[in-house]
């Protein structure tokens, strides 16, 4: 099956992205993993003002298949949450690049996204894991 | 739709017209008294009817094949319910006097010693009411036992990604912090990513051998031993316990801590059916932390409630479900050791019967078929040549050929996972006709995936809306007519 990926972002093996916006990180999580969680019926987000630290889980997303954590691809600070997706978790289905953000990271240290993926590399892990 | 029992009441009607006192009445104190209280009034006759006709809508193994991996939905023999309801079990108080109770506290003690003997360990609490409470139990004991070492400042619990999926979520409510370890290609931990993770933060780990992959864990032992040099214990989910009795011993294996979930291997009733009990086994070191009180017996041969030494307390009202351990105890006791290790040697024969006879005929992947599986395999819905239709599909038109369908979508790791666990106490017949349902159901997929789309044809209820379920649940009656 081929998967929508954003040429502007980069992508963790934890099927999270990252896109840098102004000073900030914006991290969601990617059309491969909306399509193997289907149907979204809850996101869990972090406190806005919560220091996270790559790597480690701050987000929960919950589907009709299962319940698995989104993990921050970068550190530093929340300091914005998508209220949206509280009543209408369905957006991470349908635009998981676009409204579907979960959340905005002030990063303490950028040069952690170079250890992400860009699409390309990604879409070719994606291929590597099939089996 | 069947109505709730409330909509048939109406006002008046009663199934028992209660005699006059002979003693004086004495009012309930009004402040025990509200009016909110709204129960129905209905005739026997409707009650009875309103009930049965549920059940004639419900599946149940009574019914037919029942093959929920990892619930162990065996057949719960007759027996067991004549022996619950023997009068001197039935009729019992918890606030009895000791005294008056020692029938039932000798049958408690000797299921501990059974339950103890069978899994290896030194002492068992039966006090858990069900499995992720035998958990939650578990990992009390080893934090417990971690701050008796001096050693409170741990708080990590490790859980490979092939656990139970309670595992995690029974260290999170005892305010540990999990830590994932994945599984290798071959669907054992992986070894270095464990290892990578011991440390002096560890609590312990929590493994599920057989794991949720149907697979025996081959490097239990090496795990088990890493583990301990860490200064963590090990927890086993004791779930999958059906495939290994009489066989092998989880303490034996190194193991400290399990819980037993009396509700599968020992062949009390499940689900709705249930209570749940989930009784936990611990070893010698850490006894002492055992939930009490339990049964022991005294210099005269006389049963007494007893409360370890350093107990994590009391983890349920009374003494745990009482009623499961009669079950429990009369299936132990109607099989002896011989026949617990029959039940595990055909319950893994079974599964590995149908794990056969689908890589025979090539239409479901099974991602670790190369393995023999233990009690239960791991199948997936990827159909070739049918790419549109889904596990969900496969599982809801299965219904429709009588079957309840296998657990679906776990474990995680297994994209469109079918995990089918057969159990025991199926014939050869009723295995051929599961594997043929699925063979026909695999030729529809790829002829009319239509027909597969819309299933169930045949149920009481046709394919639920489970997405509509869980954004917008209703979790109360609504009366007819609303609110």
């Amino acid at each position: 099956m081929a998967f929508k990926y954003d040429s502007n972002a980069r992508y963790a093996k934890t099927h999270e992205w990252a896109r840098i916006e102004g000073d900030l990180v914006v991290v969601g999580i990617s059309d491969y993993a909306q399509d193997a969680l289907s149907d979204v019926v809850f996101v869990e987000l972090p406190a806005v003002g919560s220091t996270v630290s790559a790597g480690t889980a701050v987000a929960v997303v919950e589907s009709v298949k299962a319940a698995e954590d989104v993990y921050s691809p970068v550190s530093g600070e929340v300091v914005a949450v998508n209220e949206k997706l509280a009543d209408k978790p369905e957006l991470v289905n349908a635009d998981p690049y676009g409204e579907a953000w979960f959340f905005k990271v002030r990063p303490s240290n950028l040069s952690e996204l170079d250890g992400l993926m860009d699409a390309a590399a990604y879409e070719a892990f994606l291929a590597s894991q099939e089996h | 739709m069947e109505p709730f029992i409330y909509d048939l009441s109406r006002p008046g009607r009663r199934g028992v017209d209660m005699p006059d006192p002979d003693v004086p009445l004495t009012p309930l104190p009004a402040e025990y008294l509200r009016d909110d209280l709204p129960l129905p009034e209905i005739g026997e006759p409707e009650v009875v009817r309103h009930y049965v006709r549920l059940s004639q809508r419900n599946y149940a193994v009574d019914k037919g094949f029942y093959p929920l991996g990892s619930c162990t939905m065996k057949y719960n023999p007759k027996i067991n319910e004549r022996m619950a309801r023997l009068p001197g079990f039935a009729l019992l108080h918890p606030l009895q006097d000791p005294a008056t109770v020692q029938g039932a506290m000798q049958l408690m003690y000797e299921l501990q010693q059974m339950l103890a003997e069978i899994a290896g360990f030194a002492a068992v609490s039966l006090q858990p009411a069900a499995g992720a409470h035998g958990e939650l139990s578990g990992v009390l004991i080893m934090r417990a036992a971690q701050v008796a070492r001096g050693q409170g400042h741990r708080h990590k619990i490790l859980v490979p990604d092939s656990a139970h999926g309670t595992n995690p979520a029974s260290t999170t409510m005892s305010g540990l912090t999990v830590i994932e370890i994945p599984s290798g290609a071959d669907g054992n931990v992986d070894l270095e990513a464990l290892k990578a993770q011991l440390d002096d933060q560890v609590v312990g780990l929590m493994i599920t051998n057989p794991s949720t992959l149907g697979l025996f864990e081959q490097h239990i032992v090496e795990i088990c031993r890493v583990v301990h040099e860490a200064g963590g214990f090990v927890y086993g989910d004791g779930a999958n316990l059906n495939a290994i009795m009489g066989i092998t011993r989880p303490g034996d294996l190194g193991i400290d801590v399990l819980h037993f979930n009396l509700h599968k291997t020992f062949s009390t009733p499940h689900g709705g059916g249930g209570p749940g009990s989930g009784p936990v086994g611990v070893s010698a070191e850490l006894a002492d932390f055992l939930p009490g009180p339990i049964v022991a017996q005294n210099a005269e041969g006389e049963y007494v409630w007893t409360m370890p030494a350093r107990s994590i307390g009391r983890v349920k009202a009374f003494h745990g479900n009482f009623g499961m351990f009669v079950r429990a105890y009369t299936y132990i006791r109607m099989h002896g050791a011989e026949g617990l290790r029959r039940v595990s040697e055909d319950a893994v024969l079974n599964a590995n019967y149908i794990q056969a006879l689908l890589k025979q005929r090539g239409d479901y992947p099974i991602p670790h078929g190369d393995r023999f599986c233990m009690h239960e395999l791991v199948a997936q819905g990827r159909i070739a040549g049918a790419e549109g239709v889904h596990t969900l599909d496969i599982a809801k038109r299965l219904i429709d050929y009588g079957f309840h369908p296998p657990t679906i979508y776990f474990p995680l790791i297994v994209p469109e996972a079918l995990m089918i666990e057969p159990t025991e106490t199926e014939t050869k017949e009723t295995l051929d006709a599961f594997v043929d349902a699925l063979t026909a159901i695999a030729q529809e997929a790829r002829t009319n995936p239509e027909l597969l789309h819309t299933a169930p044809h045949t149920a009481p209820v046709r394919r639920l809306d489970e997405v509509r379920a869980a954004r917008q649940p209703i979790l109360a009656r609504v009366p007819v007519g609303g609110r």
